[in-house]
């Protein structure tokens, strides 16, 4: 016991400053001891800008994920979606520091107290508009089914993505997808698994199943579709073109829901990027209220 | 006592210029343990009269449960943790996907019985699941291969 107590007495002494920022981890930086040199050839605006692009993924679907505390169907459910959620968070907290070490920090380092990491002024400090998620993530949870078909969506696409980053020309994005791909199977084949209970379950469970996939596909449409930015660093190597993830994801899809014996929709018209430039829904502005509300309330809290 | 060698997160000391160098890499990427992780290290090397200490974050290669020591694995067991199998090995291209529970042989920690099931994928960490033992009854965790 006096050892644990001096551990945890060492950890909120950890720094030289009196406190804590109060809603960062506050303790480290992320990448520290990790060359941060941006790669010959890309610009460092760009590279930022697709940072944040998947930051900001992880960062919308972890909040979204998290609202479930307390409100899942079981408590095992609970901790398996606050674990996927954690994965998520910690995978934003690297790429927008990323972001922030290549500049892309926007409005938020005026709006930020000097004190705070780049990080977290990137996740606190920005405005909806300034967001690059894709609409996928922002959409509201629904019913359990329609969380379930959204992470499995979500997770599969991610994970096509992070298994070809893994060869990134940026030793950063490279580390973050190496690490990520485990992390990012655990949770598509956990949201597979729930998909085929629910679609080979009860008759209302597949109802509910039916009506998460009718919900969430539309949203596929923009998830293939290269931004200007995405374009420009496939060529030099760091990026992944997203068109090239198509055939993976609807693979996986396909397969999960004709385990699940829930019909396979048509596969939307691809559209062009709309989350990805900072056009969002109306959902954004309570999501990122409570996301961001205390922080800002009390822009430099310690403990 | 397991200590962060045991675990394969502590990747390496060295010193720079008379300052204590510190890798550690984590378990996961959001694993909250990290501060505290690095908190106990800086207590460690200040008691042992290194002033200057510097703890890095290493993120590639991603560390991986194979890095678990047999003194690590052993000192888990003796704490109610089964711990981790030899990681399969991953042919290149998509992640295969899996539609039922993992089988694995996991022993029970507490009876030794090979007869336990996976109660959920996800425990009280993200490195851990939850299974049961058939022949004792009693539920324990177990430490994910990754």
């Amino acid at each position: 016991m006096a050892h644990e107590e001096t551990v945890y007495d060492a950890l909120a002494n950890a720094h030289d400053d009196a406190g804590h920022w109060a809603f960062g981890t506050g303790f480290d930086d992320p990448l520290a001891g990790v060359d941060t040199t941006v790669p010959d050839g890309v610009t460092p605006a760009d590279l930022g800008e697709y940072c944040l692009m998947l930051g900001d993924d992880a960062l919308v679907l972890c909040q979204r994920l998290t609202q479930w505390a307390t409100n899942a169907p079981e408590l095992e459910e609970e901790v398996a979606l606050a674990n996927l959620a954690l994965d998520l968070l910690g995978q934003a907290r690297l790429l927008l520091a990323r972001a922030g070490s290549v500049g892309a920090l926007g409005r938020s380092r005026e709006q930020a107290t000097a004190s705070i990491p780049d990080e977290d002024a990137l996740a606190y400090f920005r405005d909806a508009d300034e967001f690059r998620h894709v609409a996928l993530v922002e959409a509201p949870n629904g019913d359990f089914a329609q969380t379930v078909v959204r992470l499995l969506v979500a997770a599969a696409w991610r994970l096509a993505l992070f298994t070809r980053l893994r060869d990134s020309r940026d030793p950063v994005l490279a580390a973050i997808a190496a690490k990520g791909v485990a992390e990012l199977t655990y949770a598509r084949d956990h949201a597979a698994r729930w998909l085929v209970r629910l679609g080979d379950g009860t008759a209302e469970s597949q109802r509910r199943a039916r009506a998460g996939v009718d919900a969430v596909w539309p949203l596929l449409a923009e998830l293939f579709t290269a931004t200007d930015v995405e374009r420009r660093l496939t060529e030099t190597g760091v990026a992944v073109d997203p068109g090239e993830l198509r055939g993976e994801v609807r693979d996986v899809l396909t397969q999960v829901l004709e385990r699940a014996t829930l019909p396979v929709p048509a596969w939307p018209d691809d559209a062009p990027p709309r989350g990805r430039t900072g056009d969002h829904g109306p959902e954004l502005a309570p999501l990122l209220a409570e996301l961001q509300g205390l922080a800002r309330e009390h822009p430099a809290a310690t403990w | 006592m397991l200590t962060l060698a045991d675990l394969g997160v502590l990747r390496d000391v060295r010193t720079e210029d008379g300052i204590v160098v510190v890798e550690i890499t984590p378990t996961y990427t959001g694993c909250p343990a990290m501060g505290v992780m690095r908190a106990d290290l800086l207590r460690a090397l200040h008691a042992a009269g290194y002033a200057d200490v510097d703890v890095r974050t290493v993120l590639s290669p991603p560390w991986s449960t194979d890095w678990i020591s047999d003194d690590g694995r052993r000192k888990l067991a003796q704490a109610g943790i089964a711990p981790p199998g030899p990681v399969p090995a991953r042919a290149a291209g998509p992640v295969p996907l899996r539609l039922g529970p993992a089988v694995r042989d996991v022993p029970c920690p507490l009876c030794g019985s090979p007869d336990t099931e996976e109660l959920s994928a996800f425990g009280a960490t993200a490195c851990k699941d939850l299974r049961r033992c058939r022949r004792c009854r009693e539920p324990f965790e177990h430490v994910k291969e990754i």
